[in-house]
């Protein structure tokens, strides 16, 4: 078969079995788009700006998986892409991102929307591709999608100059079905000796503490984690990217940990003596002041990247592979060791976790009339509890909320940009979500400031009928900046209100879908239930929340675990 | 802090370079040189990289390197025998009879090699460890030194310690 570098283009996705393309087509792609003309078995969803595609694509590789796929132009349209390339890159999200380049010949001229997009995109991806002859298009693609999903999986560039397309140009096309490559073979199975000391170690704890985070996810690992849990018995917390993987709503779960973590959790990393980390990287979010760090903790570290290892955190037992093999290999050697856990020391340890859960700092004020944003989360968790629901959030408050207050008891069900905080991921991320699983129910929990940062994409949605329901935390404040501004600012709130919001309701109106505007507490749950009985209908639901109001608790930067802000702290000053 | 030198092969692709200097800037590692070049096998290029760090850093360093995909193989060439060179290339002010033959004696003694001569200058070529040419550029003093040019570390390990495939 002969093809032209379009058509191989558009000929590989479909072999390799994408399903879907999120693009914005531009000079650099036309052969491109136009080899994707008149067929309908690899879908392109056309966003309103780039970035849009890189979140959309990255929602659609977080909820199932596989990896998102986006095409955009040369210039303009590579560099819009960064910001959701950055974002993929921190959470380690696989993707594959096609750029248009100007034709080979006028490289370096400064040609019309020519930018260097493999210098550009260099520190923020996994690896790029710059690809000038036609005759390797179709090996590095498949290069490209084998990295970009193996090992920790990131995202991939391949930049392609608009005559490496060219029509007129054809060669013979097959299927790349294998790869190899020399320079890259991650280690996916955990060292024998390693696993053994790891079990011991764990056997031997008497206050054990588990800490897993997205890697779990990432890599399908949620049964085994569960296994390895339950098992054991031991408390289990998780991060941000972590959350689902093993249920919230289970008794061994002690909740997120770290900046807004719980005081259980927090507590127990302070005082744990055998910590447990799978798939987490000590993010500084998570660990708060490095030199008092679990303290007394002797710490085991399973992860797929090296460079992971004792990066930020000393570990004790490193074990590098992929978790769920690595967790496959130890549930075995613990259900066939000698030793269990020291069951009195595990009820000791449980007392005391007990007790700090009595503190009971998720509380806030339910009776005020005022909507506090923590209860529209705890309502949405329960209305949507028991059908198949997905929530992206955006970055702030609102995010962090969501985090606490919503149960997700299944992993992939929340999708955040959890290292990059990158405010406009909330949307864009959900039209992905909803495209993978359309009979789905997806919730963008989002606040005024993020939802403004990609709000064209009301009009994508409106395009391929996604019903989002895009749950608007509005407090008519940046949050999290101006709760950093009352913390540690003397409450000189620089720049975090806006003026002129626009009228929500209306402008959603505007865009051809259902507008809400919620006032009263006690609207909430109806609102939540007519929006979400609207299955074919995007909603947007304006809470206005209280404006004032704090996460809670918090372990401010450069502080440790143990010292954290609680609610309570607010009424005493 | 210690030295270490880190020798890596590279597949030999556009942009190899720019990666590792890359990953040096934006991770704040120190570079004390970087040199470059192809191997017996063209696919390959070889470089040494020399920097400094404590050993939690040199390991990060080394682990970063290696997860770039572009790195086959490396080695830390500190941990064990190795030998390092390095090549200068010195111009001298030489333009009269007295620091012409004080110039020439002391490239001998430090076992360099006068390669292009004119009635006011001097180039010699010298090759050693970093230490020795820092040693005879001291000993020059800056009295007679026009220009400095050095290639920057390239080492190999002793014996039956090799960086191949």
């Amino acid at each position: 078969m002969e093809l032209s570098g379009g058509e191989i283009l558009i000929q590989f996705l479909k072999d390799e079995g994408v399903e879907y393309v999120f693009g914005y087509p531009g000079g650099s792609v036309l052969h491109i788009y136009d080899a994707l003309y008149g067929q309908d078995e690899l879908k392109h969803i056309l966003v309103r700006h780039e970035q849009a595609a890189t979140h959309a694509a990255d929602g659609y590789a977080r909820a199932t998986g596989k990896p998102g796929v986006v095409l955009v132009t040369s210039g303009p349209g590579a560099t819009n892409a960064v910001t959701g390339i950055a974002t993929a890159f921190m959470d380690s999200i696989p993707m594959v991102v096609i750029t248009g380049q100007v034709p080979t010949p006028v490289i370096g001229s400064d040609a019309f929307q020519e930018v260097d997009a493999i210098g550009i995109t260099r520190p923020c991806v996994k690896h790029n591709f710059l690809v000038k002859d036609i005759s390797k298009l179709a090996d590095t693609l498949k290069k490209a999608f084998h990295i970009a999903s193996s090992g920790r999986p990131g995202p991939v560039v391949v930049d392609i100059p608009k005559d490496v397309t060219d029509p007129m140009v054809k060669i013979p096309y097959s299927y790349p079905k294998t790869v190899e490559m020399r320079s890259y073979n991650p280690v996916t199975k955990g060292h024998g000796i390693q696993l053994k000391r790891a079990a011991d170690l764990i056997l031997s704890a008497k206050r054990p503490m588990i800490y897993s985070g997205g890697g779990v996810v990432l890599s399908n690992a949620a049964a085994e984690l569960r296994d390895f849990t339950r098992l054991l018995g031991y408390p289990i917390t998780q991060t941000l990217m972590g959350l689902g993987a093993y249920p919230a709503s289970d008794k061994q779960n002690v909740g997120m940990l770290g900046m807004h973590g719980t005081y259980e959790a927090n507590m127990a990393m302070h005082e744990c003596d055998v910590l447990i980390a799978i798939g987490a990287r000590f993010d500084d979010r998570v660990t708060g002041k490095l030199a008092e760090f679990c303290p007394t903790a002797r710490i085991v570290h399973i992860d797929i990247d090296p460079a992971s290892i004792s990066k930020n955190v000393k570990v004790d037992v490193p074990i590098v592979g992929d978790v769920k093999l690595v967790l496959t290999e130890l549930n075995k050697l613990l259900t066939e060791s000698s030793s269990k856990p020291d069951e009195t020391a595990k009820t000791k340890w449980w007392a005391q976790i007990d007790e700090w859960r009595g503190k009971r700092c998720l509380e806030y004020d339910r009776q005020t009339d005022v909507i506090k944003p923590q209860f529209v989360i705890e309502t949405l968790s329960r209305l949507t509890g028991d059908v198949d629901t997905y929530v992206t959030s955006d970055v702030g408050q609102h995010q962090m909320w969501a985090a606490q207050y919503y149960d997700f008891d299944e992993p992939r069900r929340w999708i955040n940009s959890g290292g990059l905080g990158t405010m406009g991921f909330g949307l864009p991320s959900a039209m992905g979500v909803q495209l993978a699983y359309p009979d789905a129910t997806v919730a963008c929990v989002t606040g005024e400031g993020s939802i403004q940062m990609c709000i064209q994409e009301m009009s994508t949605c409106k395009q391929y009928g996604l019903p989002i329901k895009i749950i608007n935390l509005n407090n008519r404040y940046l949050g999290m900046v101006r709760q950093w501004q009352e913390f540690t600012y003397e409450e000189r709130y620089s720049m975090s209100y806006m003026e002129a919001l626009p009228d929500f309701q209306k402008l959603t109106e505007a865009y051809g879908h259902v507008g809400m505007k919620i006032e009263k507490r006690s609207d909430v749950e109806g609102a939540l239930k007519e929006a979400l009985a609207l299955k074919d209908r995007l909603v947007f639901l304006d809470f206005i929340t209280d404006r004032t109001e704090n996460v809670y608790p918090m372990v401010e930067a450069g502080k440790a675990h143990h010292e954290m802000r609680m609610p309570a702290d607010r009424e005493l000053a | 802090m210690t030295r270490h030198i880190i020798s890596i092969l590279m597949e030999n692709e556009s942009g190899a370079l720019s990666r590792v200097a890359g990953l040096f800037s934006a991770r704040g590692y120190n570079i004390e040189s970087l040199t470059v070049a192809p191997t017996e096998d063209s696919s390959l290029s070889r470089m040494t990289i020399v920097t400094t760090g404590s050993d939690e850093i040199i390991e990060q360093i080394k682990k970063q390197l290696n997860k770039l995909i572009d790195v086959v193989k490396l080695i830390d060439l500190t941990e064990a025998g190795h030998i390092e060179r390095e090549l200068a290339l010195i111009k001298l002010r030489a333009d009269n009879a007295n620091d012409r033959d004080e110039l020439k004696r002391l490239s001998d003694i430090f076992r360099g090699h006068i390669v292009d001569v004119t009635p006011e200058s001097y180039v010699v070529e010298l090759t050693g460890t970093g230490g020795k040419i820092d040693g005879f550029l001291e000993a020059l003093g800056d009295r007679c030194v026009i220009e400095v040019v050095r290639s920057g570390t390239s080492g190999i390990g002793r014996g039956d310690r090799s960086l191949d495939l």
